[in-house]
Order: C-alpha cells, then structure tokens, then sequence
C-alpha cells in the first residue's frame, strides 16, 4: 500500500510544510528526491484516499470552540450507513463514525463530534442531530471533555517521533 | 487580531493546498496579495498556535491499526490513570470526559497483535478494564469545518 518513500514524505511532513516559497523542494532536498517526485507521490496518496487533504490545520480550541462533545447514539446497525453519511453532512460535525456497541453498559453505536463556543450551541446541533435521526435515534447521550490531557502536537519545535501522530482522528 | 487574510486562509485552505513548486505564490495569486504576505499571515498563525500545521492529514487505519479506547475511573485516581496512559507512546489523544467512562484516548499500533499487547499493558499497569471502540465506517465528507470567525 505504502513504500518507503510514501512513508518518508509523510514523516517529512508531519510536523508541516516549511513556510518557505518552495516548500515541496526544501523537503525533497532532505529526502534525495526531487520536488516533482514529492508532489507526485502526494498526489497519488491523495488519490487513493491515504492523504484524506492537505492544507491548512486549525486549532479549534484556540478559534474559541471550547466546547468540544462527543455526541454518541443508539441507531439500528442496518441504518448506519445511511444516517451517517446524512449526520457527517452537517457542517458542524467534524468527525463522524461507526464503532461497535459494548454492552450492556455502552449501548451506542454513533459517534459525531461537535464543536461549538458555548453548550447552547451543542445543545442545539444536538437537536439537529436527534431530529435527523427520527425514529432512528433509540438513545443519545453527549461528552464534553473537561480536560485535554494529551494531544501529540506538531508544532514544528515538537517534532512527534511517531508518525503516526498526523492521524485524523478526534476523540 | 486576525486580518481579513488570515481569515481566509483558515476558513478556504483546509483542502486544496496547491501541489506546485511555488504553493504560496499560487495562494497568493487567488487572494490578490504577495506571496510574503501569504507566507507571513501563515507563520503568524503557526507560531500564535491557530494552526496546528500546513500539511497532509491522513484518515484513521490508512497507516497501521487504531481504536478509541475508554476506562471508567473513579475521580480519587483520575489524575494517576491518566498520567500512565498518556505515557504510553501509542496514546496519541487523551481526554476526560464528563460520563462514568471518564477517561477517552486513541491508541495507534502497527498492527493487530501490537494494538493488543498495548491494552493489555494498559489494563495491567492501571488495574482497570480498558473499552476498546475501533472505527467500523467513517463517514467523511469532503467539506471542511466552517468557522465562524467574527469574533477572533
């Protein structure tokens, strides 16, 4: 799926591309390639869906969107597909997937992540949610974080040595 | 704080970053400003930590095995749970979370075997059983998160 190469360049730049005119040849030069060979292998990662974009990554938490929540919901599993597609439409949901039930003390299998500056707004897109769902939605609950207590950051003074930390994958 | 500029690169470059030998200068083309002024905007946003970086993102499970993980721990041993899983290398978000399952995280392994092993170790090291959600569909789609920005 992934070569060497691939994964070099995703190593180069996961802590973000230089802010210098020719970002793609400054991570060539290191790399022995050129920038034609990086943009190409981005391109192609890109197209088979490795690379879901690339651009710009805001921190939602400093743009004043304090109020981070797990939305999770109870669904029918046969209906999953189709409503998460309609849930993930919603332009204030960042994330939204299908994970399994644990029961009997995890009943949902729904998760959408919302963010918003105060918990009116939550309480709101929450109400979108529940009357996308209808009938669907057999059960709801909402997580706020109270604490982020670890993020692996990638600020470039903080290089991550996992490269896997450029995951998009929210909590 | 934020100019106009800034604005717009947050808000209409999640995506499409230009795959060109001069990126900047092509933004900046778009916008109407010069390339330095791109280039600048950006710095200013990366060092005041509005941006997290410029760069690829890559969807869950391309690379290696993830699940998102919970415990339920009781408030009294909350702060040492928490402090053993986030020294796990493998963690790489960790919240608490207002709930009886109070303490979330994502755990990245290379592989099945290892992503096992790592709960494992995590539920002998803490005492406590660990939930394990991994992703079965993720419902992408293609639209960045819009912000309102008004008041920054």
């Amino acid at each position: 799926m992934l070569d060497s190469t691939d994964r070099k360049i995703i190593q180069a730049t996961q802590a973000g591309l230089p802010l210098t005119p020719e970002p793609y040849q400054a991570i060539a030069e290191q790399l022995g390639l050129t920038a034609g060979d990086i943009m190409k292998r981005l391109l192609a990662m890109q197209d088979k869906g490795i690379i879901r974009r690339i651009g710009v990554v805001p921190n939602h938490y400093k743009l004043g969107y304090r109020f981070n929540g797990m939305t999770v919901w109870d669904i029918p599993d046969e209906a999953t597909d189709e409503l998460g597609q309609k849930v993930g439409q919603l332009d204030f949901v960042s994330h939204c997937y299908h994970r399994p039930r644990h029961l009997p003390e995890w009943p949902y299998n729904l998760f959408a992540m919302v963010h918003a500056k105060n918990r009116e707004d939550v309480d709101n897109q929450i109400r979108q949610i529940a009357e996308l769902l209808g009938g669907f939605n057999h059960g709801c609950d909402v997580l706020y974080s109270t604490r982020i207590l670890k993020k692996t950051g990638f600020r470039s003074s903080e290089k991550s040595a996992c490269d896997q930390s450029v995951i998009d994958q929210a909590t | 704080m934020m100019t106009p500029l800034h604005k717009q690169l947050l808000n209409d470059y999640q995506g499409n970053f230009p795959l060109s030998p001069r990126p900047y200068q092509d933004i900046a083309t778009e916008l109407g400003v010069s390339e330095s002024d791109v280039i600048k905007a950006l710095t200013e946003l990366n060092e005041t930590d509005v941006i997290t970086r410029i760069g690829p993102v890559i969807p869950p499970n391309r690379i290696g095995v993830s699940t998102l993980a919970a415990i339920a721990v009781p408030e009294a041993h909350l702060h040492d749970i928490a402090q053993i899983v986030s020294a796990c290398p493998e963690v790489n978000h960790n919240y608490e979370r207002e709930h009886y399952f109070n303490l979330w995280f994502v755990i990245i392994a290379s592989d099945a075997d290892h992503l096992q092993q790592v709960i494992t170790g995590i539920e002998q090291q803490t005492g406590y059983s660990v939930m394990s959600l991994p992703l079965m569909d993720d419902y992408f789609i293609d639209l960045s998160f819009r912000m309102d920005l008004h008041d920054c």
